[in-house]
């Protein structure tokens, strides 16, 4: 593998909330079309760790490379504040509760990236939000606010919305725990249909059957390290770890 | 005395009152509306130390009454008389008009920069981190989600702050600002007919009553994502009975 295949790159990640160490040193590697699904039990730091690499949450150390552009964080510090938004905007994000802007329609939700970062024109942006809509089975919602849309329908403009700026990456953040059981499939078939296109996503999830036949790499994260690493189906029937393998038999 | 009278003779003075009090009120709330979202922003997130200041002076505002800054800003201009001629300052202070307008504008810049604080910290905060995660700059955060969400929260509180500024407003009467209040005084020190009086209030009634509604317009039009209140208003069938 060369450096360039290297879509994101985490290294070392610490993270501390005042005494309280959080994540104790990560460091990840996702390639173009690797589909890496964290797991971890609550408070094991898997969100902070996917927070801290579009930096909604800044690393207290460690370094992330995205799109070329390295920020390197000392003490709290990010060295090159102004690569983070470019760095932002080059890597989707999909969260728990959607966090569609409740102002505006489905269709806008999906523009707003594009018009407003990439200055894309207006007609251009219309297109490509309808044919991402239409792909993610929302064709006929386009109009409507997100307060008149399912969860589930809400997380499909939300996964449009982080397309329409053609990403390197997208991040999800456990995008199906907030989803009724029965909204949950619609959601995993969107996700699963962009994985087998080569999309590279790093996924937190507590959908073991995505991880297990969906991504290309599950990292365990254990009280804020990774415990344990590799691909799906080697962990799953051979867990090496005491910890993933508690894990594994409470989620069963 | 006909109380139809008093109007048919005086209704030029009190529809000139009416313009005054709706330019002192429309240009007050709107210099408080200019600066206000620059304070609410450094209100919601400022260091204590940095909005010092500010909240000095919005305390200062909400915890005294308007007449006494009224009073303070038009005589106390004139006890400064020689510095303000000295700044080219004392035309402006010489002019009734100008010290209540001032007057008026601080002391709704300070409320209405708190009830914009208080939309600012309503807006959801995953909507901001959305709009963080796509790449958007601080400046546009503001503009595209930060402020569309924060004044329809503050809507209403705004409006019933432009309601109690248009009210106080009478009190630029007692500086010689011929509003409306101003205009009725006059008026009623020729004739003596308290008549007038309650044409006065039915002015006010009328201006508040008109501004409401255009107000609940604009409600409307921030508000049409959640759907409008009169389309989810339950609606309550009378129960059957015998006809009569």
């Amino acid at each position: 593998m060369t450096q360039a295949d290297i879509i994101v790159k985490a290294e070392d990640i610490c993270k501390s909330f005042g005494d309280h160490e959080v994540l104790k040193g990560i460091s990840l590697e996702a390639r173009q079309g690797d589909v890496i699904s964290i797991l971890g039990s609550s408070g094991s730091g898997k969100s902070t760790f996917l927070r801290c690499l579009n930096f909604l949450e800044t690393p207290t150390s460690g370094k992330v490379t995205v799109h070329g552009k390295e920020i390197l964080v000392r003490d709290g510090k990010p060295q090159n504040a102004r690569h983070i938004e470019t760095v932002r905007s080059r890597l989707g994000m999909v969260f728990q509760q959607f966090n569609l802007w409740s102002h505006r329609t489905a269709l806008e939700n999906v523009m707003e990236g594009p018009i407003q970062v990439k200055r894309t024109p207006k007609a251009e942006a219309r297109a490509i939000a309808e044919a991402l809509l239409d792909r993610v089975g929302l064709q006929d919602r386009m109009q409507m606010y997100p307060s008149q849309l399912s969860g589930g329908q809400q997380q499909r403009v939300a996964i449009a919305r982080a397309l329409a700026m053609e990403p390197d990456a997208i991040l999800f953040d456990e995008p199906t725990s907030a989803l009724d059981p029965e909204l949950v499939g619609e959601v995993l078939k969107v996700m699963q249909s962009l994985a087998s296109e080569g999309r590279t996503m790093i996924v937190v999830t507590h959908e073991m059957a995505f991880a297990r036949e969906v991504s290309s790499e599950v990292v365990f994260l254990h009280e804020g390290r990774i415990a344990e690493q590799g691909p799906p189906e080697q962990m799953f029937t051979h867990p090496k770890t005491e910890e993933f393998q508690r894990f594994i038999a409470k989620v069963k | 005395m006909n109380p139809l009278d008093i109007l048919i003779q005086y209704w030029p003075r009190l529809l000139d009152g009416t313009l005054m009090t709706i330019k002192l009120t429309f240009l007050g709330a709107l210099i408080a509306a200019i600066f206000s979202p620059m304070f609410a922003l450094i209100r919601a997130n400022a260091s204590p130390v940095a909005q010092a200041p500010l909240r000095f002076y919005i305390s200062f505002m909400r915890g005294t009454p308007i007449l006494g800054q009224l009073f303070l800003i038009y005589y106390g201009s004139g006890q400064f008389r020689p510095f303000l001629q000295e700044w080219g300052l004392w035309t402006f202070f010489r002019d009734p008009f100008n010290c209540a307008l001032l007057a008026f504008a601080l002391n709704s810049t300070a409320y209405q920069t708190e009830i914009l604080r208080g939309g600012i910290m309503g807006v959801a905060r995953g909507e901001v981190e959305a709009a963080k995660a796509i790449g958007m700059r601080r400046v546009k955060i503001l503009r595209r989600v930060v402020f569309p969400h924060a004044y329809r929260i503050a809507w209403p509180a705004l409006g019933n702050e432009i309601i109690l500024l248009m009210k106080a407003s009478a009190l630029a009467s007692v500086v010689t600002v011929f509003d409306i209040m101003g205009r009725t005084r006059q008026i009623f020190s020729r004739s003596f007919d308290f008549s007038v009086y309650l044409w006065a209030a039915l002015i006010y009634l009328c201006i508040t009553a008109i501004f409401v509604l255009l107000w609940r317009q604009g409600e409307r039009m921030l508000s049409r994502h959640i759907g409008s209140p009169s389309n989810s208003r339950t609606i309550i069938t009378p129960p059957e009975g015998p006809k009569a």
